[in-house]
Formats: structure tokens, sequence, C-alpha cells
């Protein structure tokens, strides 16, 4: 018997229009398992950087530049060429995590997007497989060239500022690119012909459980609070915090070339202060409405996620509880400084435990229908 | 499928596929032009400075600072649109559950659509031309995105 003859009552979870859509090795599972597998690590990642790179990283960025505005007032420009390497090189390696982290995390709701219109995807089973595996490699290269370039840098590139992994990188961007337009062709053919949707794009659709609309409603509610608190940061902080960028690196050289080391010392933890500042007010513009979309992608896999309602409706909790927290606290930051660091990452690690609870969820659901399916061949 | 899921669908897979072209081309022919522009002239500056040539040492406080403001922006508008990408599909997905009859939703897709456009257009205008009208641009995108979005909101509360 095949996989879409499979019929298991509400109670199991599983439906025979789900199973279908859901066939072992498939191209929506694949999207499923590499979504969200993709948004765990990004996550994991993010924390790990967030505690051990980010916070020393912008300690040695400040150290180098006092010692660069030291060198001025010294006449020292040996000493200035060597200090703003290294801050080139702290820079980098941030930019690398950040773009990491990034990339990872919206490769993994592009992937769970995709699964989604899959029954729109007017195109073979074996070539939507194919699409989801480039998009999927395309997924995982782009973010793992983009963390080698801190360590590869320009060795044996032939190219005078990029390196052998920022063309990986690139490659893999182009991949994903491919993919996507692969399946666009597939969404025009289906939009072109009068096919019907598949049933199982209705049924995650129609999902009305509690979990499925907590998930709609609060992630809609944090999009709309991120995009608020963006339109706020760029209306009332943006130009300001640029031209006093500008205007404290100006005092800095002023003070030092006169011979005014503590102003130029004092120049420097004001700007330190200010990066510090616009960083957390775009970390939590970003993460709220990063969370609010995830949720409401997670609201469309309720579905697959095989556990008793009270599991399910406890991971809808701790995630949105995690997704408040973690934007919050990041802001909290400016005023409460490490502990309120330390409180946004708790939140973090939250939303990664609910993912982890829904992808057992998830896991478990896949095993019953291939026990299934393999019980009855 | 309707009207407004089919123009949300299709427009937010294009608008994705032409956020990660643009990332990539700017990946690829510009962003590394545009850091190594930012430390050069950050490393100018002090240098300057520490030869006491000061008229220099701000000439290029002013570069790096005219760089770091095309290369945010650049940045922003690759992560912007690749958002409001993924925002698009995500509601053409369910947004026939919205509380609103199907012309109220077409017309709500088009604002959205058209705001996700308008917004990050207005942002890289700013790169080259400083004066009013791009920042306006982007405020009007914003505002249309952030409007529609209450709506969408609304509608979802009253869903059917």
């Amino acid at each position: 018997m095949a996989t879409r003859d499979i019929g298991v009552n509400r109670d199991g979870g599983v439906t025979a229009s789900l199973a279908r859509g859901f066939a072992p090795l498939g191209a929506q599972r694949l999207l499923v398992f590499g979504g969200i597998a993709l948004i765990l690590v990004g996550m994991v990642f993010g924390d790990v950087f967030a505690v051990f790179i980010l916070h020393p990283n912008a300690d040695r960025i400040g150290g180098h530049l006092l010692a660069a505005t030291q060198a001025v007032a010294a006449g020292d420009t040996a000493a200035i060429s060597t200090h703003f390497g290294r801050i080139g090189h702290l820079l980098e390696n941030r930019g690398t995590k950040v773009d990491t982290h990034v990339h990872l995390i919206k490769f993994g709701y592009l992937a769970l997007l995709l699964a989604l219109i899959q029954p729109y995807v007017a195109l073979a089973e074996q070539r939507r497989k194919r699409l989801a595996q480039l998009f999927l490699v395309g997924a995982v290269m782009l973010p793992v060239s983009v963390f080698c370039i801190h360590y590869v840098g320009l060795a044996y590139s032939p190219f005078q500022f990029v390196g052998w992994a920022s063309i990986s990188a690139d490659l893999g961007g182009l991949l994903v690119i491919l993919a996507c337009i692969g399946f666009l062709s597939g969404v025009y053919q289906y939009l072109a012909g009068s096919r019907q949707p598949a049933a199982e794009s209705e049924q995650l659709l129609r999902d009305r459980s509690w979990a499925a609309q907590t998930l709609l409603a609060g992630g809609t509610l944090l999009i709309l609070a991120g995009f608020l608190h963006g339109a706020y940061y760029a209306g009332v902080y943006l130009y300001p915090h640029e031209a006093q960028d500008a205007g404290l690196l100006q005092a800095m050289v002023d003070r030092a070339a006169s011979g005014n080391l503590p102003g130029a010392t004092d120049a420097v933890n004001e700007y330190g202060a200010l990066q510090g500042n616009k960083a957390v007010h775009i970390a939590a513009h970003s993460h709220i409405i990063e969370f609010g979309m995830m949720a409401i992608l997670l609201a469309f896999i309720q579905s697959y996620v095989f556990l008793s309602e009270r599991w399910k409706r406890r991971w809808v909790v701790v995630f949105l509880m995690g997704s408040v927290v973690l934007p919050v606290f990041v802001l909290l930051e400016v005023r409460w400084g490490l502990v309120a660091g330390g409180i946004a990452d708790v939140g973090g690690l939250l939303v990664i435990i609910a993912l982890c609870g829904m992808l057992v969820g998830v896991l478990r659901h896949t095993g019953k229908i291939d026990a299934q399916s393999g019980a009855s061949l | 499928m309707s009207a407004s899921r089919k123009l949300l669908l299709v427009s937010g897979l294009a608008l994705a596929i032409w956020a990660m072209t643009y990332g990539l081309w700017y990946a690829m022919f510009a962003e590394h032009q545009h850091l190594e522009g930012m430390g050069a002239s950050l490393a100018r500056a002090f240098t300057r400075a520490a030869e006491r040539n000061m008229a220099e040492a701000h000439a290029a406080i002013r570069a790096y600072a005219d760089t770091k403001f095309a290369y945010v922006r650049h940045v922003d508008v690759h992560s912007h649109w690749g958002g409001l990408a993924l925002l698009l599909i995500i509601f053409g997905a369910i947004f026939d559950r919205l509380g609103f009859g199907e012309r109220a939703r077409f017309w709500l897709a088009a604002v959205l659509l058209a705001g996700s456009v308008i917004f990050p257009l207005g942002v890289i205008l700013q790169v080259v031309d400083r004066s009013w009208w791009p920042t306006a641009l982007a405020m009007l995108g914003s505002g249309m995105v952030t409007v529609a979005l209450a709506f969408v909101a609304w509608g979802f509360a009253r869903q059917r």
C-alpha cells in the first residue's frame, strides 16, 4: 500500500492528506526538516556568538581605538596602522558571524515557506525534490562559507578583495536563487493552468487548533511591534546617530592631535556607547520581527507536530515568551548592562527549547507515517 | 486561488529573488570595496592627525561617513526587501483567513506589496540623492506596510 492510502484518525494526528504531502524524503519533508534545522542551528550559533564573541570583541575594538588615539597624540603613524589593522580584523570577525547567524535563520524561514507552497508548485515530485536539495545545499553553503571568510582570508585568491570563501558563499547564494526561480516557475505553471491545490495544503492552512491560532495572532502582533519600533528608531535616532558617529571620530582625532588625551578618551568611550546603543536597537528590531515570522510559520506546521494538545500548547507559550523576552531585554541592555543581556540570552534559549520540542513532534509524526507505511507494504 | 493570494505569493517570491540577487550583486561587486574603503578612510584620518594635517584628517572622516552611509543602506535594503518578501509569501498562504471580503483583501495585498517595494527603494535612493524626497518615499512605504499590517492583525482577529 502506498503512503497516500494511509488512513489514521485525527486522534492519531495523521491524516491521509498530510501523509501524502509529507512523503518520505519528498520535497516538502526535506524543506520542513531543513528549515527547522537551519533555524535551530542559526539560533544556537547566535546565542554562542552573543555570549562568547560579541562583548569581548567590542571591548577589544574599543581598546585598539583608544590605543590609536594615543598613537595620534604621540605622532606614531606605524602604531596607528597596526591598531586599525587589528580593528579591521575584529570587525570582519564580528560581521561574518552576524551574517552567518542571519542567513541561516532567513534561509530556514524560506525553506519552511517553500514547504508550505509545495502543493502550488506544478512540477513533478522528482523535480521538486531536486530543487529542494539544491536550495538546501545553497542554504548551508552560503552561511558556512561566510563563517570561513574570516579564517580563509585572501589565501590563494586571484582577486584583490574577494577570497575563496566569499566566492563559495556567492555560489551558495546563486544556488538558492536558482532553486527559488525553479519553484516560482512551478507556481506560475500552477496559476496558468487550472489545477487545484493538493489537499494537504488546504489542511495545513485551515488548522484552527489553539496552538496554530495563538502562534498566528502572536506572530502578527510581534511583527507589528517590530515595525513600529523600527519606524520610531529610524525617525528619532537614525540620522542623529550617524551625525554623532562622525562627530565623535572627529573629536577623537582633534583632541588627540592637540594633546588632550583625557578628552580623546572620553570621545572613544562615548563612541563605544553609541555603537552599543545602535546595536541593541537594531538587534531588538530584527529579532522581534524574525520571531513574529517564525511564529506564523510554525502555526502552519502544527498539524505536523505529533504531540498531545497540552504539550503543543506548552511549546507555543514557551516560544512566545522567549520571543518577547529576548528583544525587550536586548533593548534594556543600554540601562541594565549584562544582567539584561543574560536575561535576553535566556529568552533566546527558550525559543530554541520550544523549537526543539516542536521538532521532536515533527519527527514523531514522520516516524508514525513511515512505520505505518512500512507495516502496510 | 483568490486574486489577493495570487498577488501576494507571486510578488513575494519575485521580491525574494530580487532581494537575493541584489544581495549577491552587492556582496560580489561592492561590499568588500565599501568595507576596505571605510577602514582605509578611518586609518588615513588618524594617520593625518598624527602628522598634524587636520584638513586631510577631517576630509578622511567625511569620506568614511559617506561610505558608511551607503554601506548601511545597501545592507538595510537587502535585508528589508528579503524580510518583506517572506512576509508577503506568508500572508499569501493564509490571506483567505482574513475577516474581510475579497475586494478589501486585494486592496490590502496591493498596499502591502507597494509599501514593501517603495520603502527599501526610498532607503537606497538616499545613497544617490540626499534631499528630502527619498526619505519621504521611505516613510511613505514603511507607513503603508505598517498600516496594512495593522489591518491584517485586525483581519485575523475577526477571521472567518
